[in-house]
């Protein structure tokens, strides 16, 4: 049997993960409900008038993306923790960042792109007008693969705790607060007709720095927690 | 040189010679901390403006700077831990977590205490009381991260790597607040222009400033012993300090 190239292991685990996120299609389905409902509750708390609605808008999508995400996060490597797959994973000749930037795209795709795909449907909601809508969607394209990598870290590092969850928000939530900010006001000032490209341009830098460094701390965390 | 760290690293040196240490940086903080609150509260005039309210700014400067400060010693004896597995880096490490709780949290009351005169809130959106409190947060997480795992070995190694991805963020997060206030400043919010400060304010400001410096190390050095002890207490100087 020949050893298979890095390449051709990183194929494999995307084939892998994704399907296994198929199979389990009910779990991925939660957080977009929650998604919803959070935003759908503000309303009800708030009151239904448009001009109210239309100032809170961007920040309401924006948390509760955040909160959504928090909540999907547990999925990266729970499974795989529980079963031993994740210590093959580790200890494979293979870069253990590169298969963890696998894993997270992976979370990313299944979690983050249904919820960007989402939120045109909850801006209507939440009568965002049109002209934003765009700035949402890309803002939200931005960030959310922010959270995931971010996230990941503080996966990583309560992944072997029974309860985790909590902590994990604790851990997790301050680092999100750039993203909310520069999320949240691009939107915002979209629907002022101001210029959105500063925010936009930060949030694709952090997503960057994120995309560079995230995998190589989650896999250091990851290593820490199988010890 | 060398020499003298890879003594410094064996516990039971360092507890020897951190007795020492603890003594002098005490002085040094009575000495200093006395000198910088008489002038800053005495001798330093009142604020044409602020009257004698702005002289809680020699408790709050202070502890805010340290706040930061703690932070980064925190992460860098955290990677030290991590690189080289010097247990006593990461006694120290822990230490400083709950001492630099107490800076940022000292930083945020003072901060609403002075708000309530000055803004006639206790609590205002500010760009650095914001950014004081996620620091508290991160904190907080730091700390609650540690209690969590039950391997100390691991939960050393795992709270510096949350330091670390903390000293990353720190600076994201402080200017992406302060980006963030300057679009949302309220308009109930008249920012005083800040003057620059008179040498008879700064004087106390910065003997407040090395007062907390120093009473930082010597706290931190009084924590890393004690945890010292708990740690070591299976071996033979540890018995025979605790049995003088």
């Amino acid at each position: 049997m020949t050893r298979p190239t890095t390449f051709q292991a990183c194929k494999s685990l995307l084939k892998r993960d994704l399907t296994l996120a198929f199979r389990h299609r009910g779990e991925l389905a939660n957080p977009l409900l929650f998604f919803i409902i959070v935003v759908s509750l503000f309303p009800l708390g708030i009151g239904p008038e448009t001009n109210i609605l239309r100032t809170i808008a961007p920040g309401i999508i924006w948390v509760a993306a955040l909160l959504a995400a928090l909540l999907s996060l547990e999925t990266i490597f729970r499974s795989d923790f529980d079963d031993g797959s994740l210590e093959q994973m580790l200890l494979s000749p293979h870069p253990a960042a590169l298969l963890v930037a696998i894993k997270v795209f992976v979370h990313w795709l299944v979690s983050g792109v249904p919820l960007i795909l989402l939120s045109p449907l909850l801006g209507v909601l939440l009568q965002i007008p049109e002209e934003s809508m765009l700035i949402l969607v890309v803002s939200l394209t931005l960030g959310t693969p922010i959270l995931s990598l971010v996230g990941s870290i503080g996966v990583a590092l309560t992944v072997g705790l029974r309860r985790g969850g909590l902590l994990l928000s604790l851990l997790v939530l301050p680092l999100y607060t750039p993203v909310l900010i520069f999320g949240a006001s691009a939107v915002t000032n979209a629907a002022f007709d101001l210029p959105v490209t500063a925010q936009l341009y930060f949030l694709a830098a952090l997503c960057v720095l994120a995309i560079t460094l995230a995998p190589i701390a989650t896999a250091a965390a990851l290593r820490i927690s199988t010890d | 040189m060398w020499q003298f760290f890879h003594k410094l690293a064996s516990p039971k040196f360092f507890y020897d010679f951190s007795s020492r240490l603890i003594f002098w940086f005490s002085v040094l903080t009575i000495i200093l901390m006395a000198s910088g609150l008489y002038m800053g509260l005495v001798e330093a005039p009142p604020d044409y403006q602020q009257k004698d309210s702005y002289r809680i700014m020699f408790i709050h400067v202070p502890a805010a700077w340290m706040s930061m400060f703690v932070y980064m010693v925190m992460a860098v004896t955290g990677a030290i831990n991590l690189i080289w597995r010097i247990k006593l880096a990461d006694i120290i490490s822990m230490s400083c977590a709950p001492i630099g709780a107490s800076f940022t949290f000292l930083a945020l009351i003072t901060g609403s205490i002075w708000g309530k005169p000055m803004w006639g809130t206790w609590w205002v959106w500010d760009a650095r009381l914001t950014s004081e409190l996620i620091l508290l947060f991160l904190y907080l997480g730091y700390m609650a991260l540690r209690a969590s795992i039950e391997d100390k070995t691991n939960a050393s190694r795992a709270a510096a790597v949350l330091a670390l991805v903390g000293v990353v963020n720190i600076p994201i997060i402080h200017y992406s607040v302060e980006w963030w206030n300057t679009l949302h400043q309220g308009p109930t919010v008249t920012k005083l222009d800040k003057p620059s400060i008179h040498t008879s304010m700064l004087i106390p400001l910065l003997l407040m400033a090395f007062a907390f410096k120093t009473y930082f190390v010597s706290v931190l050095l009084m924590r890393a012993r004690t945890e010292l002890l708990v740690r070591e207490f299976r071996s033979s100087w540890v018995k025979k300090v605790l049995s003088e």
